[in-house]
């Protein structure tokens, strides 16, 4: 008696109690499926948050001087001058200056965001001039008056025709003398062309502060944790404490925040997993069942020949494939409760985020399945394949 | 001719709380190859133990069993499912057929346990059961025949793995007269081909029908020979 013979046998009892088989496999079906959304969803998270920092920019080294006291601090040269002496590691620096001021167009005040920047911001943000020109050096030595808008404010609040107009920030009118082009087919409020670039210079005596942010970039992203340590010695050349600056490389946070999904993903199946273990005790409780009710029939096998392992082995495969079978219809479930799950978290987040199973998943978890039909389906074959065939065929 | 079947001083105890019952007590015997031989006795008197042994289904407590020259006594259970799947047809009162199987399955299961293969398996089934004259019912389950064809297809799948020992626990006990007699005219039809029957039955009445009869009382042979014999002696 071979293992197709042996499996054939097995789906033929399975299907002679359909309804019996549906609820016995329902345990995984639920555990199975439910895996396979949590996966999804990790995979469709882990995506999102990869496209979201493509955007803003996987090759960038945000700098951030604290400074020691008063007395020590990192000139904006000085700053320059580490990055143009390792041209291999770094390529553009520019200063980054939040302005929190007031905007207004017209009389309508507007909520995009504002930054001091250099003539190299636009390079290392990846944006080009549409219309107009890039900041100069005499822009940003003289603190002048001007701006580089995005193509959403362009749009919106002077259809199409900004160049030459001016954006008030706090009392200060100030010239639109670029536009950047559009970046997204889809433009929104706080979006990626809805912001507003001014010379750093000016946007410090607007702020009333002095720079202590910078961003610097990359040529290469695969030497980013080489750039980020030669910047973080020359910062502490200078500075002679750890304390006085950070500087993050947005890979590093995404693959933090990657990590940090994986980990919820991980205690979430887990708690999937929990139910596939419940599942396995209703497959295990089954067979016990159906080994009593079948003890005639173990005991006939038995007279006419069968030994142990063909007992063991017939029980066995019968429990594996009715958790396999189980397995492949949580698969079913799980992808079609899936495209739900991608509808429901659009709907509830305003990006796109699509729940997208894994192939390895979805073979781990017919493989957990099949896994756990042998685990629990040994203790009741066992049970079968050691009857004793007098006491079986006597079994009323 | 040679022995088929050797009982060398069985014995089987059971433990029954502080009781240790005898239901084979010293039980010696030989039945020869071709043979037709009944087992009688009461309930109680140990033949079910006695076909238990024989039928490798079950072991004894002392004493040797040689079945076909093979001592059976020493074998491990894997090794006992070989020798009943090799050397028994076992026939039983209640038939003893898979419900879920067709006909024609239920009489495959031991040649497929002897491993052999699909289509040589088919063609031996087919050929048992026609000779039990149940061909035309091969694609029917167990329990749309009636007892008699119930019975044909046990004797069917009994015949289909060619065994040494054709072993019968009552296999008219369940059948009225009519169809008891065919079932055993079918016994006596495989005994004149050779094969060896032994037959289990409490009933005087078929034992007289058979050539040599083993009474069994309280687990010890009280007569082997011929049925006329044993009534002579009674008289005496």
């Amino acid at each position: 008696m071979n293992i197709f013979e042996t499996f054939s046998l097995a789906i033929k009892n399975i299907l002679s109690s359909k309804m019996r088989t549906f609820l016995t496999m329902l345990g995984i079906i639920i555990g199975i499926s439910a895996v396979i959304v949590i996966t999804g969803l990790g995979n469709g998270m882990e995506t999102y948050m990869r496209d979201s920092f493509a955007e803003l920019g996987t090759n960038l080294l945000q700098v951030n001087i604290q400074g020691r006291g008063s007395a020590r601090n990192v000139s904006i040269d000085q700053m320059y001058e580490i990055v143009q002496k390792y041209p291999k590691y770094f390529e553009y620096l520019s200063p980054s200056v939040t302005v929190n001021a007031t905007k207004r167009i017209g009389t309508e005040t507007i909520t995009s965001a504002t930054t001091g920047v250099s003539e190299d911001y636009i390079y290392i943000k990846a944006y080009k001039i549409a219309q107009g020109r890039n900041f100069e050096y005499m822009d940003i030595v003289d603190r002048k008056k001007v701006c580089i808008i995005g193509e959403y404010i362009n749009t919106t609040y002077y259809g199409g025709k900004a160049l030459g107009d001016s954006i008030r920030i706090d009392a200060e009118k100030l010239t639109i003398i670029g536009i950047a082009e559009q970046k997204k087919d889809e433009m929104k409020e706080g979006g990626t062309d809805d912001f507003i670039f001014i010379p750093y210079t000016t946007a410090a005596r607007l702020s009333r502060t002095r720079v202590r942010n910078y961003v610097v970039s990359a040529p290469n992203e695969d030497l980013m944790a080489e750039s980020k340590s030669i910047l973080e010695n020359a910062l502490y050349k200078i500075f002679e404490d750890e304390d006085a600056y950070t500087v993050l490389s947005m890979t590093e946070v995404l693959e933090m925040l990657n990590s940090m999904i994986g980990i919820v993903i991980t205690i979430l199946v887990i708690i999937a997993g929990i139910s596939l273990v419940v599942g396995g005790i209703g497959i295990m409780n089954i067979m016990l069942v159906s080994v009593t009710e079948r003890t005639r029939e173990i005991g006939i096998r038995k007279a006419l020949g069968a030994k142990e392992r063909v007992i063991l082995s017939q029980f066995v495969i019968e429990a594996a494939t009715t958790s396999a079978l189980g397995g492949v219809l949580g698969i079913v479930v799980g992808f079609l409760l899936s495209g739900v799950a991608t509808k429901i978290v659009t709907a509830l987040n305003s990006d796109p985020i699509t729940v997208s199973p894994a192939v390895n998943s979805v073979v781990m978890a017919f493989a957990v399945s099949v896994g756990i039909g042998i685990l629990f389906g040994y203790l009741p074959a066992k049970k079968a394949a050691r009857l004793n065939p007098i006491d079986a065929l006597r079994y009323e | 001719m040679s022995t088929m079947i050797e009982f060398r001083n069985i014995c089987k105890y059971y433990e029954m709380g502080d009781e240790t019952v005898k239901a084979a007590d010293d039980i010696s015997m030989k039945i020869e190859k071709g043979e037709f031989v009944a087992i009688v006795g009461q309930s109680g008197s140990g033949k079910s133990t006695c076909m238990n042994i024989i039928g490798c289904l079950d072991t004894q407590t002392s004493g040797e069993y040689f079945l076909d020259g093979r001592d059976v006594g020493s074998m491990s259970k894997n090794e006992l499912a070989s020798i009943r799947n090799e050397k028994i047809g076992f026939i039983f009162q209640q038939y003893n057929l898979l419900p879920k199987l067709n006909v024609l399955e239920n009489v495959e299961v031991p040649l497929m346990y002897a491993g052999v293969h699909r289509g040589e398996r088919r063609k031996r089934a087919l050929e048992t059961l026609e000779s039990v004259g149940l061909s035309d019912k091969l694609k029917h389950r167990p329990n749309e025949l009636s007892g008699g064809q119930q019975q044909r297809v046990s004797i069917a799948r009994a015949l289909a793995g060619k065994p040494a020992v054709i072993l019968a626990d009552e296999p008219t006990g369940a059948l009225d007269s009519k169809t008891g007699k065919e079932v055993l005219a079918m016994l006596f039809e495989m005994n004149a081909h050779g094969n060896t029957v032994v037959l289990i039955t409490h009933d005087n009445g078929i034992a007289s029908q058979i050539p040599r009869i083993i009474r069994l009382e309280d687990g010890k042979v009280v007569y082997d020979g011929a049925p006329g014999e044993e009534k002579h002696n009674e008289h005496i």
